[in-house]
């Protein structure tokens, strides 16, 4: 079931009630949600996202816009009617009733012509549990199972109904590092299992990166890019999305271009054909430096942190806009650590001009031989 | 812990709330007791000199009268029909107050405010709600003043104004205005435990059964009630204690008398009896009394905590 937001707005009224202030919380959301794929709507807390769910769910009205399921029109359409599934961040199981019991719930509340014997109920539970692989928990009650073993019964609960469309709200911050890792992927076997479309919210870039076929990343009530996890990644549209993106997060620094060439500080870093001459922030990942004694850009070292595969390279230039730059190279090549000035060559393709104003990218022609 | 040496002084800091608790609640437990299994025991008897063979004959002699027995029964029935009904009357206002928002505060408020109340005002207020002005009342020449305001209600729908309290009242409609009063003097407690346990209940219960097309009534019986099963468990243990020791309410409406004017003492309670018992200084079977009623709480109680434990969630 494809899902169409089509200028999504909503606008809540002030807590003030003598300020007319209001908040936007979505502004303007138009995206197509393609059929049978795992959206992940990404932003800091706060940028409209939850909202955004809520809005999908029904549980929360529009301001203004609408949303189809497939050609149906459901703004209008109240929760219930809506054939989602939910889970919600806290699980909200039922602590009252057994995992087989909060699963069936949703079912025996099912009337006229959906009404199910108890058998297919038993049935149909059955089959929910084995797909998040609980059935051997069934009698259990919710405060007796780990934070891992509630989620896949949130999921069970809302997969039973067989729902047009999955919706999950930040399924993974109730848990501890490795479950995470492990139940994201678990939510992406599932999610591909089923073939239903699936739409969650986190704040996490590295969860919604791993296991999304899109990602949404918002700002503030408004969409900042749509797209790919990787593609969103090597491309980001502004500097609000290349520092959302990607661990250790890019540096940036303040620059301007002159004569088609990019200026950190005093030193000519990079060739960016057809820029006109402006200030401009550049971003560079911390993947995109190369060791190179005889590299345009030259940084004082502070700090090596060896990672195993992998080293760090912590220091500080005077354009940086962070406090340090974090840079990833290779194990293979030494570093001498006593020596005070550690000198990069750049990898043009991971390095994006944004202007300094609007903090929009600046697209230039990179050299493929890099 | 306490260093042992330092010992004596917390026991000076405890000192001023053990004796109070040993004068005036340990040693009238004691003397209770006491005084239950001394037979015939008359604190007036006892200050001349007399003194009492021990055995249970105040328990027996309590056991027989007749006026006990009734009282046991008022005070059962009392228990019986008021506790389920307010607790219930109670439940559907406080979700009916949780659902709203505006006035949500100053409903509230008014209805705690017979909480506040001191219940023999009330219950004159009721009394006067109740009863009939006039003479002669069930005599062909009887003059009604007032029929009070219930049964001006009753007339306007078109029926027959019932003697409530008056003399020739029947019992059950003696029952009637005590159930009435005593479920109404019960409420504001209830509906604000019920209430606070409501606004502590997860919103996303609701929510979530929202999603799940839950009708009205499945989330009141399979969510809002189980959700609140520890208060509800409290108010109907509380309920059914405070029953048991019901007797202000029936002064506030019949007054000492306890009863309509030609049949005094029909609606007297345990704890009416025990007072009784002490007014004509008969402090044994006012103890044997005090204990059998001790008794029947204790039971009651373990009862409920029994039927609670498997009821009850969490």
């Amino acid at each position: 079931m494809k899902v169409v937001l089509q200028n999504l707005t909503k606008i809540f009224p002030s807590r003030n009630k003598k300020s007319h202030e209001t908040v936007v919380a979505v502004s303007d959301f138009s995206f197509t949600i393609p059929d049978g794929k795992l959206i992940g709507l990404l932003g800091p807390s706060g940028c409209g996202k939850s909202t955004t769910l809520y809005m999908i769910s029904g549980l929360q009205k529009p301001t203004s816009g609408r949303i189809f399921f497939g050609d149906d029109d459901v703004t209008e359409l109240s929760t219930e009617n809506r054939g989602i599934g939910l889970v919600f961040q806290n699980y909200a199981l039922y602590p009252h009733m057994t995992v087989k019991q909060n699963i069936l719930f949703p079912l025996q509340n099912l009337k006229g012509k959906d009404k199910m014997s108890k058998e297919a109920m038993l049935d149909r539970a059955q089959h929910a549990a084995e797909l998040v692989q609980i059935e051997s928990l069934m009698d259990r009650k919710p405060n007796e199972l780990s934070g891992g073993q509630q989620q896949r019964v949130a999921i069970a609960r809302a997969l039973v109904k067989m729902p047009r469309v999955l919706l999950l709200d930040e399924p993974l911050s109730n848990l501890d590092a490795r479950l995470r890792l492990q139940t994201r992927e678990e939510i992406r076997r599932i999610q591909t299992e089923t073939g239903i479309t699936t739409v969650f919210v986190t704040h996490d870039q590295e969860e919604a990166m791993s296991i999304s076929d899109m990602i949404v990343v918002m700002r503030e009530g408004v969409v900042q890019q749509i797209g790919a996890p990787q593609e969103v990644y090597d491309d980001p549209d502004n500097l609000f999305v290349a520092k959302f993106l990607g661990t250790p997060p890019i540096n940036a620094f303040s620059g301007k271009v002159e004569g088609g060439r990019v200026f950190i500080g005093p030193d000519a870093a990079l060739d960016a054909p057809g820029v006109p001459d402006q200030d401009v922030v550049v971003g560079i990942r911390p993947e995109g430096f190369v060791l190179d004694g005889n590299g345009p850009l030259k940084c004082r070292l502070s700090n090596v942190e060896v990672m195993g595969r992998d080293v760090s390279i912590v220091s500080t230039h005077e354009a940086s806009l962070n406090p340090t730059i974090r840079s990833i190279i290779n194990a293979d090549r030494r570093l001498d650590i006593a020596q005070e000035v550690v000198r990069y060559a750049l990898k043009p393709h991971k390095v994006f001009l944004f202007q300094k104003e609007t903090e929009r990218r600046i697209r230039f022609e990179v050299k493929t031989d890099g | 812990m306490v260093d042992s040496k330092q010992q004596w002084k917390a026991w000076v800091y405890l000192a001023p709330a053990l004796v109070l608790l040993l004068v005036f609640t340990v040693w009238p437990i004691i003397n209770t007791v006491r005084m239950a299994f001394l037979e015939n025991y008359s604190g007036l008897k006892a200050a001349g000199g007399e003194t009492f063979a021990f055995g249970l004959g105040n328990f027996t002699k309590v056991i027989e009268y007749r006026r006990f027995l009734n009282c046991l029964k008022n005070t059962v029935l009392l228990c019986v029909w008021t506790v389920p009904i307010s607790t219930v009357l109670a439940l559907l206002i406080a979700v009916a107050l949780n659902a709203i928002k505006p006035l949500q505060k100053a409903l509230q408020t008014i209805f705690f405010l017979p909480y506040v109340t001191n219940s023999i005002a009330i219950g004159m207020v009721f009394a006067a709600m109740f009863n009939i002005v006039g003479s002669f009342y069930g005599t062909p020449n009887e003059i009604i003043v007032t029929a009070g305001i219930v049964n001006n209600v009753i007339e306007f729908f078109g029926g027959e104004h019932v003697n409530w309290i008056n003399y020739g009242s029947s019992y059950v409609a003696n029952m009637t205005v005590m159930i009435v009063y005593i479920v109404w003097n019960e409420l504001p407690f209830k509906i604000l435990v019920l209430l606070g346990g409501l606004q502590s209940i997860n919103r996303q219960y609701y929510d979530a059964a929202k999603v799940d097309g839950t009708s009205r009534r499945r989330v009141l019986t399979r969510i809002t009630v189980p959700l609140l099963s520890p208060m509800l468990a409290y108010v109907v243990i509380t309920g059914f204690i405070g029953g048991f020791k019901e007797y202000t309410s029936i002064v506030g409406i019949f007054g000492e008398n306890m009863g309509p004017p030609d049949e005094a003492g029909r609606l007297n309670t345990m704890v009416g009896f025990i007072y009784d018992a002490l007014s004509t200084n008969s402090q044994g079977r006012a103890s044997a009394a005090a204990l059998i009623l001790f008794a029947i709480i204790l039971v009651v109680t373990l009862v409920n905590l029994s039927v609670s434990k498997k009821r009850v969630h969490y």
